[in-house]
Order: C-alpha cells, then sequence, then structure tokens
C-alpha cells in the first residue's frame, strides 16, 4: 500500500500507512477453517487497510472482482497499458517464486503488479525483496484460486491522487477506530477479549494422542503470528514506529512515550512464539496452559496499552 | 526488539529471502532492519509442512496397496483438504471422497479428471498414477 502511494507522489512509510489506515487488531474466527485450523488475524484484512487509507486521503480506490477469469485477466492487461499500478489479492500457493515452504492454500495475499513484459508481469511482493516476474497464466490460478476468503480476481487501484493529509485529524481518527477495535468491539472475539478467549481455547486443547494435535495448533498460532506478512509482533513494533513518526509529523510527543511500551509487547508476542516452538520441538514438556497465560498476560498488558493511547487521545487538543 | 537482536539465523525455508523487520536503534527511534529469518518461524512452518508431508506418504501407501485412489494423494501433495479440492473442482465433497475409492476412480469421465487435474495444477496423464 505504501508503494502505491509513493508512486503516486504520496512519500508515506509502510508504518504511516499502516497507523493511518487503523490496521492494527486481533481477532480469533474458530468458525473460519484453514486445514482445519481457525483463523487468528493479528491486524485488519486488506480490504478494510486499504478502505481505512481510502477515506483518510480521498484515493478514490477502486475494487474490481470478476465473474470469469478470461475477464479478470483481460481487465488487469487494460489497466497496466492505462499505466497503472494494480493491487491484486491472490493465493499464495500458486505463486511460482514464492519459496517451495511457505506456499499453503492462503487466500489473502496481496501484491503489487506495475507492469507486463511480454507474458509476464512486473510483481511487487513483499515477500520478495526485489522485483519478481509471475507468467499469465500462473497469475490467473492465483487470483481466482478457490476457498477461504476466496479472491474472485480482485483488483483495486487509485482513481485520484493524493491530497496533502491533515495528519492530525487523520492521525487521531485512526488512533480512535484502533483503540475502539481492541477495547470495544462488540463481538468477544475481536480485541483482547479475543486474546482471552484464544487463550481459554489453548488451555482446553486435548493432550491425548501423544499431543500432536495440540502442537499443530499452537504451531499454526504462531505461524498465523509470524509468518504471515510483518508477523503479530511484526505490526505491535510497525505500530510503534507509526506512533513515532505521528509524534514526530505532528509535534504531539505524548505519543512519542507509548512507544516504547508497545515495543515491549512485541518482545512479549516473541517471547510467547519462543515458547511455543520449544514445545512444539520437545525441548520443553507441552504445556498448554503456560501459554494460555502468556496470552492472557498479552491481553492485559494491551488492555493497559490502549487505555493509555485512547488517554492520550482524548488529551490532544489542537 | 533492539536493532543488534534482529534475528540473522538463516531460516532455510525463506530460501535466501530476506524479510523487512521494524527494530529499535541505538536513538531509541524504530526503523526497518533486514532479517534472515529467525528459528522460531521455520519451526512453525517446518511442522506444517511436515504434517502434509505425512498425509500425502499416508495416501501414497493406501493407493499403492489399492485401498485408496492416486486422487486422495495427489490431493495432499497439493497441500489441500476434502473441502477445498471439492470447491475448486464445484462438486460435493461427498463426490470427492467417493473418488477416493479404488473402485470409482477408475470410472471418472474424461472431463472430471481433467477438472481435477486443473484444480491440482497438474496435467490429467500425471493424476493416474502415483509417484
Amino acid at each position: 500500500m505504501s508503494s502505491l502511494l509513493r508512486n503516486a507522489g504520496m512519500p508515506m512509510s509502510e508504518a504511516m500507512a499502516f497507523g493511518l489506515s487503523s490496521a492494527l487488531a486481533f481477532a480469533y474466527l474458530p468458525f473460519l477453517r484453514l486445514n482445519g485450523l481457525p483463523l487468528i488475524a493479528y491486524r485488519m484484512p486488506p480490504g478494510a487497510i486499504i478502505s481505512g487509507l481510502d477515506r483518510g486521503l480521498g484515493l478514490g480506490v477502486r475494487f474490481e472482482t470478476f465473474g470469469s477469469r478470461a475477464a479478470g485477466t483481460a481487465r488487469l492487461d487494460a489497466l497496466l497499458d492505462e499505466g497503472k499500478l494494480v493491487g491484486l489479492q491472490t493465493s499464495i500457493y500458486w505463486l511460482p517464486y514464492i519459496p517451495r515452504d511457505l506456499r499453503f492454500h492462503f487466500n489473502a495475499h496481496n501484491l503489487l503488479v506495475f507492469g507486463r513484459d511480454g507474458d509476464d508481469y512486473l510483481v511487487s511482493d513483499p515477500v520478495a525483496e526485489t522485483v519478481v516476474r509471475c507468467t499469465r497464466t500462473d497469475m490467473e490460478r492465483a487470483r481466482f484460486a478457490k476457498g477461504l476468503l476466496a479472491p474472485k480476481g480482485r483488483l483495486y487501484y487509485m482513481t485520484q491522487p493524493p491530497a496533502a493529509p491533515d495528519l492530525v485529524a487523520l492521525g487521531r481518527k485512526s488512533l480512535i477506530r484502533t483503540t475502539r477495535v481492541m477495547l470495544y468491539a462488540p463481538l468477544p472475539l475481536v480485541g483482547v477479549r479475543g486474546m482471552r478467549w484464544l487463550a481459554r481455547s489453548v488451555e482446553r486443547l486435548p493432550l491425548d494422542g501423544g499431543g500432536d494435535a495440540a502442537r499443530l495448533y499452537i504451531g499454526h498460532i504462531v505461524r498465523m503470528q509470524e509468518e504471515i506478512g510483518t508477523g503479530g509482533a511484526g505490526f505491535r513494533f510497525m505500530y510503534a514506529s507509526f506512533l513515532q513518526e505521528l509524534a514526530a509529523a505532528t509535534g504531539y510527543r505524548a505519543l512519542d512515550a507509548l512507544a516504547p511500551r508497545l515495543v515491549a509487547i512485541g518482545d512479549q508476542w516473541q517471547e510467547f512464539a519462543i515458547a511455543a516452538a520449544r514445545m512444539i520441538k520437545r525441548r520443553d514438556p507441552l504445556e498448554p496452559p503456560k501459554l494460555a497465560g502468556r496470552l492472557r498476560e498479552l491481553a492485559q498488558a494491551e488492555k493497559g496499552f490502549f487505555q493509555e493511547l485512547n488517554e492520550a487521545r482524548r488529551a490532544w487538543r489542537h | 526488539m533492539r536493532e543488534r537482536d534482529v534475528p540473522q539465523e538463516g531460516n532455510a525455508v525463506l530460501e535466501g529471502h530476506r524479510k523487512a523487520v521494524y527494530a529499535v536503534g541505538a536513538d531509541g527511534k524504530l526503523r526497518l532492519v533486514a532479517s534472515r529469518g529467525w528459528e522460531v518461524e521455520e519451526t512453525v512452518t517446518r511442522q506444517a509442512v511436515e504434517d502434509l508431508e505425512r498425509h500425502a506418504e499416508d495416501a501414497k501407501r493406501r493407493a499403492l496397496a489399492g485401498d485408496s485412489s492416486p486422487l486422495e494423494y495427489h490431493m495432499y501433495r497439493a497441500r489441500m483438504d476434502v473441502a477445498l479440492l471439492a470447491q475448486a473442482v464445484g462438486i460435493w465433497r461427498w463426490r470427492v471422497r467417493r473418488h477416493f475409492r479404488p473402485d470409482v476412480f477408475p470410472r471418472l469421465s474424461p472431463d472430471l479428471r481433467r477438472r481435477y487435474a486443473e484444480a491440482l495444477g497438474i496435467d490429467a496423464a500425471a493424476l493416474e498414477k502415483v509417484d
């Protein structure tokens, strides 16, 4: 998303785009299953992130989905020929340039296409460091994969150049949205309460059959946390960076003081991942209640943090 | 996470790719730092991959013993489950499960074979055998 803006002549760091779109979140969704395991999200879905920025900056982002592969490919090619930068929702499994072991059927992988060279698309993908190429056939397959959160060829692009943002108004609004999601979501599965709910389901993991199923479940939590994009702890660090940048850009220094606290919470998430990995590798005995305890501590820490962030936001006069 | 604590353990799963992560520098500011990977990530990714490979091996053994059709093996090899394969082909789950039966599989229509092969990303000829 940050590169989409940079291309339109508005340089913005990844962290700033992440924070302004109120992308930080937590959700535990046991009714959505990936290979039989629940969906756990540490940020908002990409669509919400993009719309969040769109609202704030007036980008006129248009989303399109398609009923047929041919129509989706034709539209993508036409937009590229117009010189547009196009975002795509894809299944990471079908992208040939992704390392083999990271290719799972996960449908919310977003990437950016900025050109075409014959039958190859030129792609900027957060997983790859450099520009990668992807053939038309492979891209079509990735865009029209089936399953949970099926992309249906979804693409998006900007129709207006971004206006210079009023960072104070935008920043405050984004803080309201994030604290609301984390503390006061109407669903008990979202935000801090979602962490507690997840803790409860970890605590109740059955240990029969040598605990292999429990190990897979725990591994899945960490995988959702660390492997998808920058990861759960990574998103906390990114948001901390956003707070620093926002403080610098608006001169509201109270946000600076909050950043280190969120960094500490990110560290705590990493410790949780390490503890889980040790149990998976059988270096430590498998004790789900211990991990559940860590999750509860994290929920408590995040609750405290977002309450303070909310206070700081309320005290922000301009 | 301090800048000097950014994991550089060389996660083999990333195949040499690096990841950009935010870390705290000496001045207390967060900045992007390239990471070569973290052992924890490698552990959980390998765990998930190995679980899928185990399913594929089981299915292969059963197919060779005549207890299952090659379709089940190819499904696991494509890291899918019955629900996903059924959706990708556009048929009911029970039909997919039925096609795992070694007596039913040989009677599938060429059209359905083609659709299975397409959904699994292999050619129709490869679908017939286990290798």
